[in-house]
């Protein structure tokens, strides 16, 4: 995994301050045991109990003296914590560009789901060709959850941030449209709200948290893509993923090695070893979590996807 | 040989004249506009400038840019100058000093009328990252900020001292006020030996803050991805446009500064003639860095760098970029090669030129990188292809020049603009010399 440095180094302290805590925890246990042992039985004993030490040994245990320690509160390693994300997970998505035939079911699942009001949606299927000799394609794009994303080196505050799980998410209750992280991100997949959101009364009671993008939108800060960690703790896929027809968006967990569109399930490594599967701009360095398939043996045809084709349009309302 | 009183008379801030007048007043109408349109900005959103996601920048950015530049003249012309022992720079340095001061003092109010959430100002310390260029710029900004005001003020203490009794029968409140910012100058020797240390201890500091100051704006672009900005040029690029963009600006106001003062015996021919040569030397420079940037990518240029490189050369910005390029450099190297070229009155009508060539530079370094990301633009609408300021923003950017102008108006109207004591200083010098040069 490849993670940043900043969080292999959070990690490290928070293992050090967790296994210093247990040693301390263990030792007052253990001393209370011995000193325990080492004083006469008071009472009339009620049976022997046998207790493994921490070095292994057994050692026979008066039942009588023996107590429940405390155990210190469970670490919040194993919870879910908005800044570093779920524990030992690492998302991925799979785009199958032999797929897609420009159904745009995704980018509406997408607005609706995220409550997009502007001019520019957070996933958008473009209109592609290398050169004039080779196929058309469609091309959906969203945020690509870099794992080393340009946007967060830049941003002033902290506002947008890496976690964990990989996911890159806005913190809009800190962001201070400085915009500079649009400029950074070579992928153009982030999206600035210029005015107040127009959401109407949907988002009117929603408690914001970085991890539901859109639910509410803040004026004057980004918005993008957020990978639908909203929808991964209920135990489902993203938005995107549910809505496509024809299957093209898998997603999954790298360290699972397992991604699935909703019907089929497949082995994350052997899919993108079979399909030579790529990353866009792999140059950069940028190393994206999403992944794409190239558009080969397509069962459907460019064309298909040209009567929805809107050059103009992404959104609904426009 | 003019005696003091004569240089005082001369040199003393005056009132202004009805043109003075009408001048703040216009500048006053200007920022007044400028502050209802950013008031509207501040309700209704950033929606009223014509920047969107794509055009993700605008003038306000290219304006802050241009201020930084044009901040630069302070450590340039002050402070190498200082140092190089220049002694022509004498009636020339504090007009640049609040020449500097001005620009950078609106290039911090500029960049913060470019954040959409300026009520969130302080997260910029709150949650500072030290990796954001963002974050070396509020840094370096306010040291800079600090740096050429006390360039411009050290200097000022026994010009202020002189002006208190000057002033002391006619306008005593005036006189007041001068006394108490002289800090109670006397000139005794301790004095005047703190003083020439510190500033001596502040130009040797200005010169890097300043070049770091330039560079950092440099790095603002070119710590992305993006095409006509990441490169590796940029640094060295900007540092020798600003020192084309100050040295330009000076030439302009002294030359204003001359006529409306008319300090024709302090600010001579041969300080034209001085401030020419640098500023052909200037331009050289950054003719030089200009080739590097724009003529040798031309040779290996890939082609999402040859789409914008087209759209300057012979595309749509191709009018600005000539206008810029033939305008703003090369046909300043040429008049200026040639002594009559650094004649006072046509060395302020290339010094405008080249002011204005400055501004519309940066237009040309922020906008069309930004119109042209790697991915196609596609699914916007078609406004948003293409940008150009709406009426919010040409308010206010005008403001914020207008307001730069304003601090220069009011500086120059309470400051002595031409140093009286250093000119006394130099005077009896020569004095001096000539007399021993007769015996």
């Amino acid at each position: 995994m490849k993670n940043n440095n900043k969080n292999s180094r959070r990690k490290f302290l928070d293992k050090g301050v967790k296994f210093s805590l247990a040693a301390v925890v263990g030792g007052i246990g253990l001393s209370n045991i011995a000193s325990k042992l080492n004083a006469k039985p008071a009472k009339g004993s009620e049976g022997k109990i046998e207790l493994m030490t921490t070095d292994g040994t057994l050692v026979e245990v008066d039942s009588t003296e023996v107590q429940e320690i405390n155990h210190p509160p469970k670490e919040d390693s194993n919870k879910y914590n908005v800044r570093e994300g779920f524990p030992n997970r690492k998302f991925v998505m799979v785009v199958d560009l032999a797929k897609c035939k420009n159904a745009l079911k995704c980018q509406q699942a997408c607005n609706k789901g995220h409550y997009i009001t502007g001019d520019n949606a957070w996933l958008k299927v473009y209109k592609m060709q290398e050169s004039k000799e080779t196929a058309p394609y469609w091309m959906p794009t969203q945020c690509q959850h870099c794992d080393q994303p340009a946007c967060v080196t830049v941003c002033p505050v902290d506002a947008t941030f890496k976690r964990r799980d990989g996911i890159v998410l806005i913190d809009n209750e800190r962001c201070i449209g400085c915009r500079f992280c649009m400029a950074a991100c070579p992928y153009s997949t982030r999206v600035f709200n210029w005015k107040e959101p127009d959401q109407g009364e949907i988002t009117l009671g929603a408690e914001y948290s970085p991890d539901y993008a859109g639910f509410p939108s803040v004026k004057g800060t980004v918005d993008k893509c957020d990978f639908c960690p909203h929808q991964i703790v209920k135990n489902e896929l993203p938005f995107c993923v549910t809505a496509c027809p024809n299957g093209v968006f898998y997603f999954g967990d790298k360290y699972e090695d397992t991604v699935t569109n909703g019907e089929v399930t497949l082995r994350l490594k052997k899919l993108l070893e079979d399909k030579a599967g790529y990353r866009l701009m792999e140059g950069l360095g940028t190393e994206p979590s999403v992944y794409y398939l190239p558009p080969v043996d397509r069962l459907v045809d460019f064309k298909e996807g040209l009567d929805k084709y809107k050059k103009f349009q992404s959104t609904e309302k426009s | 040989m003019k005696s003091n009183d004569k240089l005082l008379k001369d040199l003393a801030p005056k009132k202004f004249g009805k043109l003075g007048v009408i001048w703040t007043s216009l500048l006053i109408v200007i920022i007044i506009a400028g502050v209802i349109a950013y008031i509207d900005q501040l309700i209704k959103g950033q929606i009223v400038t014509n920047m969107r996601d794509y055009a993700l920048w605008g003038i306000y950015i290219s304006n802050f840019v241009f201020f930084v530049a044009t901040s630069f003249v302070g450590s340039v012309t002050v402070a190498i100058l200082r140092l190089t022992k220049n002694t022509w720079r004498t009636p020339v340095v504090r007009i640049a000093e609040i020449i500097a001061l001005a620009a950078i003092v609106m290039a911090g109010i500029t960049i913060m009328i470019d954040m959409a959430r300026p009520d969130r100002l302080l997260n910029l310390f709150i949650h500072a990252r030290i990796q954001s260029p963002i974050t070396w710029d509020v840094i370096i900004i306010p040291t800079y900020i600090t740096l050429s005001f006390l360039l411009l003020y050290f200097p000022l203490l026994p010009d202020l001292a002189i002006l208190k009794e000057y002033y002391k029968k006619d306008k005593p409140t005036l006189s007041k006020w001068y006394g108490k910012l002289s800090l109670n100058w006397k000139g005794s020797k301790v004095q005047k030996s703190i003083q020439t240390k510190s500033i001596q201890i502040i130009a040797l500091m200005i010169i890097p803050v300043g070049l770091i100051l330039q560079t950092i704006d440099a790095w603002l672009f070119s710590t992305t991805y993006r095409i006509g900005w990441d490169s590796t040029n940029l640094g060295p690029y900007f540092i020798a446009g600003a020192f084309v963009a100050g040295i330009g600006a000076l030439v302009t106001i002294v030359y204003i500064i001359r006529r409306a003062y008319k300090l024709e015996d302090y600010i001579t021919e041969f300080h034209f003639d001085k401030l020419g040569k640098l500023l052909v030397l200037a331009c050289l420079t950054y003719l030089y860095f200009n080739i590097n940037e724009y003529l040798i990518p031309a040779f290996t240029a890939t082609e999402d760098e040859a789409t914008h490189l087209n759209t300057l050369f012979t595309g749509h910005y191709a009018p600005l970029f000539w206008f810029v390029t033939i305008g703003g450099l090369i046909i300043p190297i040429i008049v200026l090669l040639f002594k009559k070229g650094r004649k006072p009155l046509p060395m302020f009508i290339i010094g405008l030129i080249v002011v204005v060539a400055s501004w519309w530079k940066r237009y040309l370094i922020v906008t069309p990188t930004l119109l042209h990301p790697f991915l196609p633009i596609q699914g916007v609408p078609e406004s948003w292809h293409h940008y150009f300021p709406s009426v919010h923003e040409w308010l206010i950017t005008s403001a914020t020049l207008a307001m730069a102008l304003l601090i220069i108006t009011i500086l120059v109207r309470y400051l002595p603009i031409i140093p009286i004591q250093r000119t006394a200083d130099e005077q009896e010098e020569l004095l001096k010399t000539t007399k021993n040069a007769e015996q």
